[in-house]
């Protein structure tokens, strides 16, 4: 199989892996990064969300070829502990979620939103997550955690 | 007050060992180990802040263990609402009573009146500086005694953390990335399972080819035990492609026959049923009929539809002893079933909790527990994790039930009612596992000598009710008679979804009620408040109300609703108040709620699962149903079984009426049934229409729209 190469939360990687093979099989599988989660493996839910360059894509049906030479970012990349991603503190003072199986796709749909657009409005913020499914109904707290990211950065 | 002898609070007196569910370490922790398991709704905080609270311990200090049948106390299932009520008076007597236990060692122990000492984070202090703490006690103190009844937990006024919206302990891991769920859990040496279903409903399996699944790279096994079939690989990969060509080699025989979606209240009403009557109230005086008004209101089967695919792990040690990882509601209950199905004494079967996505009610977590057992078999002593495809959670998981309610009253000259009939047909709303003779897994009703399926059944109004929860007005009518009907086929697979039956009659009553104040010209909260003797009733429906600015002066194009119900008819009260957009479709602009839980242990927690309750409502009420043709379930998507989308989510407001002098009830299920009726409701101020039929679509409005005079 031929070998991969792309830059994953900062670092470089190289797999030998099938290149029709998806992003997310390979970051859970051998990679062993679970911040991405499977949910319905066709694109819909969004729970697979991680950043190729500035954008959110569904890692569940990105195949490994289109990822060669480019940045993946996973939630793992985001922040830490220590140095949390604005996004990842307004999560918090919101405690925007009630299970959060969802939230490690919505907060990656969130990072590339604030990439693009610092200052979004509430109904661009929402327009953003459109694609992103949660079901215990956490999304006005959701979209209150991403605005107030957007006004603390 | 009542001077009857003090009783021990419902699971410790199921559970009295103190030692059950809490511990001390010496290093300065204490482990509290409730029955009740997080599925996402932040019961393990809550409870948390109670043991502390009372404990007079930092909250930092406290470890939350989850629930596993090796150790931790048999609380059933965390369902119903009950956890608080369940778990939180339990923990909060246990603690109280340990707190003395503790006052009264030191006591001993530093010679002063146990009177005179105070807890502060866990250090034991009195006068004349003398100290000791639960740490340095915890080696000499035994728990492992039975609860008595009578500890006295601290006055109101002390509690210093239970009444404060505590952060979830849960949340950080979560943005962080951090391992928690049962997903993401990693053990060694861990397989991969998957397991093959029919498309068809029911179909069973009879030829089977192997060669090509065998021949995937990693493969392990193939098992097969009638009609249930499954693979087993090295990589998750791997197992799905095993899959894909176990697939391919299958032959089909044909299953059953699935009702006809387009009429569910004609399949529901032409059913055998057995019948009950759920409640009659005769009146004082006969009242003057002067006409009767009739109504039938329907909603589909609804799915649960959890935002990740049902996971559980199974690992066997020699023949006959099996561990078992599951986001099961109850653990204890799921060992049972897995017992009858793999005729092995319980205590050879180990099933702990590992957080899932979250939960409505009984989906296929514990289907999927049986599935990795049944693989693990084949796997030499390996661990075997099992995950279902989007599709299988969505069509082979129970459902919540379809459910026709017709409700009849009888009007006076004046439009009062004199009496009011209520008749539910619906399958059962419960088949949980481990409460038969025999097991409610799936996997048990495929193997080749299969366990007879369980028709569900309903639980008895003692216990909340099944298909008639909440169907017994709340109101004063004179006189009532409430009748269930339990289908005794169950072509489409159902059990306990959120509410079990009181979205379906808390939307029929509610909407009625709206439908005869309407008639008579009358306002639909001040109908409503005259009809209500109960002050916390008449309390939220007037606070959702006032803060909605009942009733605001009519838009063109908007529309405004009530709807309101204590939940169960002892649980939590709710009003909501929705305002909507509608033309062709319905858009839900704003939700007012308020609610009374009694005593509110986290008030951010209390909103978050009212909120999420009524968003979740809205989703059901505007899109959910089903679907399927004659021979299976065809919404095995997100795209054939859409849900509320962020741009189609309500602004949702909720004011919590605090007193913290009752007792605890929980918050989870208060609020569909009100948000469901207030947003039909709404629908009919708007369009003056009464759409009967879930969910609320433009396909409904334009039949409900034939329908109207």
């Amino acid at each position: 199989m031929p070998i991969i190469r792309f830059r994953l939360n900062g670092a470089p990687t190289e797999v030998d892996a099938d290149p029709d093979g998806s992003l997310l099989d390979l970051l859970r599988g051998r990679l062993g990064l679970t911040g991405p989660h499977f949910g319905c493996g066709a694109g819909e839910c969004g729970a697979c969300r991680v950043l190729v360059g500035d954008h959110a894509v569904t890692s569940c049906d990105t195949p490994l070829w289109s990822v060669a030479d480019k940045e993946v970012t996973t939630l793992e990349g985001l922040g830490t502990p220590e140095q949390p991603h604005p996004l990842q503190r307004a999560f918090i003072a919101e405690q925007a979620m009630q299970c959060g199986y969802c939230a490690a796709g919505i907060l990656m749909s969130a990072a590339a939103l604030l990439k693009q657009n610092p200052s979004p409005s509430e109904a661009e913020v929402r327009t953003a997550l459109d694609r992103n499914l949660c079901r215990c109904g956490s999304q006005n707290r959701v979209v209150r955690a991403i605005l107030r990211a957007a006004a603390a950065t | 007050m009542s001077n009857a002898a003090p009783t021990l609070p419902f699971s410790l007196a199921a559970n009295p060992r103190l030692s059950s569910w809490i511990k001390f370490s010496t290093e300065g922790r204490v482990t509290v180990s409730p029955g009740k398991v997080e599925i996402g709704q932040g019961i393990v905080t809550a409870l948390a802040q109670i043991a502390a609270d009372e404990l007079d311990v930092d909250i930092a200090r406290v470890q939350m263990v989850r629930a596993t049948t090796v150790a931790s106390p048999n609380e059933g299932v965390t369902s119903g609402s009950l956890s608080i009520q369940h778990s939180g008076r339990a923990l909060r007597a246990a603690c109280a009573e340990i707190r003395q236990i503790f006052l009264a060692a030191a006591s001993d122990r530093l010679g002063v009146d146990a009177g005179v000492l105070r807890i502060e984070d866990g250090t034991i202090s009195g006068p004349g500086n003398v100290r000791t703490s639960y740490w340095e006690l915890a080696d000499d103190i035994s728990l492992d005694r039975d609860a008595t009844p009578g500890a006295k937990p601290k006055p109101i006024a002390e509690r210093a953390l239970a009444g404060q919206s505590a952060q979830r302990i849960d949340i950080p891991d979560k943005v962080f990335a951090r391992r928690r769920f049962i997903h993401d859990t990693a053990l060694p040496g861990l397989l991969h399972g998957r397991v093959m279903r029919p498309e068809d409903s029911r179909a069973r399996l009879v030829g089977l080819k192997e060669d090509a699944a065998r021949a995937v790279p990693g493969f392990v096994a193939v098992v097969r035990d009638g009609s249930f079939a499954g693979v087993v690989c090295e990589t998750e990969a791997g197992a799905e492609a095993a899959l894909a060509a176990l697939r391919k080699g299958a032959t089909w025989a044909q299953g059953d026959t699935l009702p006809d979606e387009s009429d569910l209240a004609a399949f529901l009403k032409s059913q055998p049923v057995e019948s009950t009557v759920i409640n009659t109230r005769t009146p004082s005086k006969p009242g003057h009929k002067a006409r009767t008004l009739k109504r039938q209101y329907v909603r589909p089967y609804i799915a649960h539809a959890s935002i990740a695919p049902s996971c559980a792990m199974a690992q066997w040690t020699g023949e006959d002893h099996v561990h078992v990882w599951t986001h099961s509601q109850g653990v204890y209950l799921l060992r049972t079933d897995l017992a009858l199905v793999l005729k092995l004494p319980v205590e050879h079967i180990t099933v702990e909790h590992l957080e899932g996505a979250g939960c409505y009610g009984h989906n296929p977590a514990d289907d999927v527990a049986l599935d990795a057992a049944l693989l693990a078999k084949a796997a030499g002593g390996r661990p075997v994790r099992v995950q279902w495809s989007r599709a299988d959670e969505m069509t082979h998981g129970p459902f919540g039930a379809a459910m026709a309610v017709e409700v009849e009253a009888d009007l006076d000259a004046e439009g009062e009612i004199v009496e009011w009939r209520h008749s539910i047909w619906s399958n059962g709303h419960a088949a949980r596992p481990g409460r038969g003779k025999n097991p409610t897994l799936l996997a048990g009703y495929e193997l080749e000598s299969p366990f007879p399926v369980a028709i569900s059944g309903n639980p008895p109004q003692s216990g909340g009710g099944g298909a008639d929860r909440n169907s017994i007005p709340l109101y004063d009518f004179p006189a009532w008679k409430i009748e269930s009907h339990r289908l005794l086929t169950m072509p489409v697979r159902t059990s306990a979804l959120r509410t079990l039956g009181a979205q379906g009659n808390v939307f029929a009553i509610e909407c009625f009620l709206d439908e005869i104040a309407s008639e008579r010209g009358e306002d639909p909260v001040a109908f409503r408040l005259r009809h209500l003797k109960d002050e916390r009733a008449r309390d939220v429906i007037r606070a959702a109300a006032k803060r909605a600015n009942w009733k605001p002066a009519a838009k063109p194009g908007s529309g405004y609703g009530v709807g309101y119900a204590r939940y169960k008819n002892t649980g939590a009260y709710c009003a909501a108040i929705a305002e909507i957009e509608g033309d062709e479709d319905i858009r839900v602009k704003k939700l007012t709620l308020a609610v009374d839980v009694g005593e509110v242990i986290n008030p951010d927690g209390v909103i978050n699962q009212i909120e999420g309750g009524a968003i979740q409502a809205t989703s059901w009420v505007l899109k959910e149903r089903v679907r399927f043709d004659r021979q299976r379930i065809t919404s095995n998507s997100w795209t054939e079984y859409p849900i509320l989308r962020f741009s189609e989510v309500p602004q949702v407001e909720v004011e919590v009426i605090q007193r913290s002098e009752i007792d605890p009830v929980g918050a989870g299920e208060a609020a569909h049934g009100p948000v469901t009726a207030a947003i039909a409701n709404a629908v009919f101020d708007c369009l003056g229409v009464r759409v009967r039929n879930l969910p609320i679509t433009r396909d409904s409005l334009i039949a409900a729209m034939e329908l109207s005079p």
